[in-house]
């Protein structure tokens, strides 16, 4: 059990998908299928949609934000993004999918000391108040 | 906690419409995500949100567009997801080119300024130093912070449209001096000038600098060539597309950085991580991922292509052809190619067989049809790109050599500057 912060709240439950390198959404995930397709990061062929995502921040394209809302509205989104520290990106499309489709994911900032607990394939759920259960 | 002025106040709660409303609420939500206790004024915008994805970025657009949403300060317009005036000629799909279209003319009805660039900083509407805006667009992010010296944080698609329909941002990161100075120093070592030289040089040190500096602001020194605002063009497209940079510092090139010292204000200079021959030839390297020779495609400009880069082509291409197997595309905005035409540099250019297409990209726009598999580029950031988004490999070499290769219908690489190591 980790305790993160709430960037955006919310409640989601799912297989955790960990990396520890950043990752663009435009050119990074395909959000007709919730696939990473990053071909330069190592999770690229992995599928996102639905699972607990843990990845230290946002790099490159600023469309990021414009495709994480299309995979909300798609329903191919992760079910939560996990960050190291505040994740602006992220947690704007979590904020505009909840404006636009009342359908919004949780953002949490995690201490650097407490990623490492976290790994691929731990069924992990994530608490409103941004504790992390595992 | 948030204060905010009257006037944001007065906005939040509906009192200069609908659209202001939604843009505020938004724009306040973030501000606590960025942990701001004030926002600030901006006196100028870019909206990347206009690249048109699927249904969702079209109705973020059209709800804004319908709720009477206006820009409060002069703003440009990133790329569209399509060439309203080329698109029949390729791939595109009549529905994705209405959409797209849709897209487009809500922001032009917020009163945009419809440059359809993401090279904005190459419009009228470049920022000055100093200047305060809210910039969408990773490589105009890093343009407009490193090399102008203009203020802005590195904002997202669906919150650039926000601060500029309030004219307002979160009063935090790149826009405070403080928080503006180097966090990590990065030192060539024994680069040959003769190397720095060289026309890849920059877009390939960008794309190392990027994957280096993970979330900090790098100051890079020992550069010894005197790069041409193209060449800092490509590497901060290369450097934000390989990694998240927003504001890099280039000693004794950049605004911000006269001497190693002012480039991280004087807090003192931390030891150096060491950039060498070997690593700029590791990441020219990794900008390849084709193997062969095969040449479907030399695509350039990335970012939209410059009136003087294409003064620069058109010598190289004058009075040749491209292969007939070989197609040869430049991707721009409406305005460059103007002044290139008035400059008298596009003829040759087209009579040599290229095809331009305007205010999108071939990574904006699904344009390219299925046969085209092998691309060759002089940018960076197309190379980074557009095997994951477009499923093609590509090789990436200097403008002479797309130039050649496109001649030859071949890949042909000038290497000697490249095997010194």
């Amino acid at each position: 059990m980790i305790a993160g912060r709430p960037i955006v709240e919310g409640t989601a439950e799912g297989e955790a998908l960990v990396t520890n390198e950043a990752l663009s959404f435009w050119g990074g995930y395909d959000f007709h299928t919730g696939e990473i397709i990053d071909q330069h990061h190592p999770l690229a062929g992995v599928r996102a949609a639905g699972r607990i995502l843990v990845v230290p921040f946002s790099k490159g394209s600023s469309t990021t934000t414009a495709v994480l809302l299309e995979a909300v509205r798609a329903g191919t989104a992760p079910a939560a993004i996990l960050t190291t520290g505040v994740d602006s990106f992220f947690a704007l499309a979590s904020i505009v999918a909840d404006v636009m489709y009342a359908k919004s994911f949780p953002v949490i900032a995690l201490e650097p000391k407490d990623v490492g607990a976290l790994q691929t394939r731990m069924h992990v759920s994530v608490e409103s108040s941004g504790l992390i259960k595992f | 906690m948030l204060s905010l002025s009257p006037r944001d106040q007065a906005m939040l709660d509906g009192g200069h419409g609908p659209a202001a409303q939604l843009a505020m609420s938004i724009l306040v939500r973030m501000a606590d995500v960025y942990g701001a206790s004030a926002l600030m004024n901006v006196s100028q915008a870019h909206i990347d949100s206009t690249i048109y994805l699927g249904d969702a970025t079209l109705e973020f657009a059209e709800r804004l567009a319908s709720l009477g949403a206006r820009v409060a300060v002069p703003t440009s317009l990133n790329v569209s997801g399509v060439d309203e005036c080329g698109w029949k000629d390729w791939a595109v799909s009549p529905e994705w080119a209405a959409k797209a279209a849709r897209q487009m003319l809500a922001y032009e009805r917020m009163g945009a300024s419809p440059t359809w660039t993401c090279a904005p900083y190459q419009t009228k509407m470049r920022p000055s130093f100093g200047q305060q805006v809210a910039w969408g667009e990773s490589n105009a992010i890093a343009f407009a912070n490193s090399v102008i010296g203009a203020r802005t944080e590195r904002y997202p698609d669906l919150l650039d449209v926000c601060c500029a329909i309030t004219g307002r941002v979160p009063a935090v990161g790149l826009h405070l001096t403080e928080n503006r100075a180097g966090q990590l120093l990065l030192q060539l070592e024994d680069v040959p000038p003769a190397l720095q030289q060289d026309d890849q040089f920059f877009a390939v040190l960008g794309h190392l600098v990027g994957k280096l500096s993970g979330d900090s602001i790098p100051v890079i020194d020992g550069v010894v060539a005197r790069p041409a605002e193209d060449q800092l063009k490509a590497f901060a497209a290369a450097a934000a597309s390989s990694g998240r940079v927003a504001l890099f510092h280039m000693v004794g090139v950049t605004p911000e950085a006269p001497t190693l010292e002012v480039a991280f204000q004087g807090r003192g200079v931390p030891p150096p991580a060491a950039i060498t021959t070997a690593d700029l030839l590791a990441a020219r390297k990794e900008l390849t991922t084709a193997d062969g020779r095969e040449l479907d495609m030399v695509i350039l400009g990335s970012p939209h292509f410059s009136v003087a880069e294409f003064r620069q082509l058109a010598p190289l291409v004058a009075g040749r052809h491209v292969h007939p197997r070989v197609k040869f595309l430049v991707t721009s905005g409406r305005l460059m190619k103007q002044l290139a035409e008035e400059a008298g540099v596009l003829a040759p250019i087209v009579a040599f067989g290229a095809q331009i297409t305007l205010d999108t990209c071939i990574l904006a726009s699904p344009m390219l049809p299925p046969e085209i598999k092998t691309l060759m580029t002089n940018s960076a950031k197309y190379a980074y790109y557009a095997p994951s988004l477009l499923n093609t490999r590509v090789t990436f070499g200097s403008l002479a050599d797309c130039v050649r290769s496109a001649i030859e219908g071949r890949v042909v690489r000038d290497e000697s500057i490249w095997q010194i190591a």
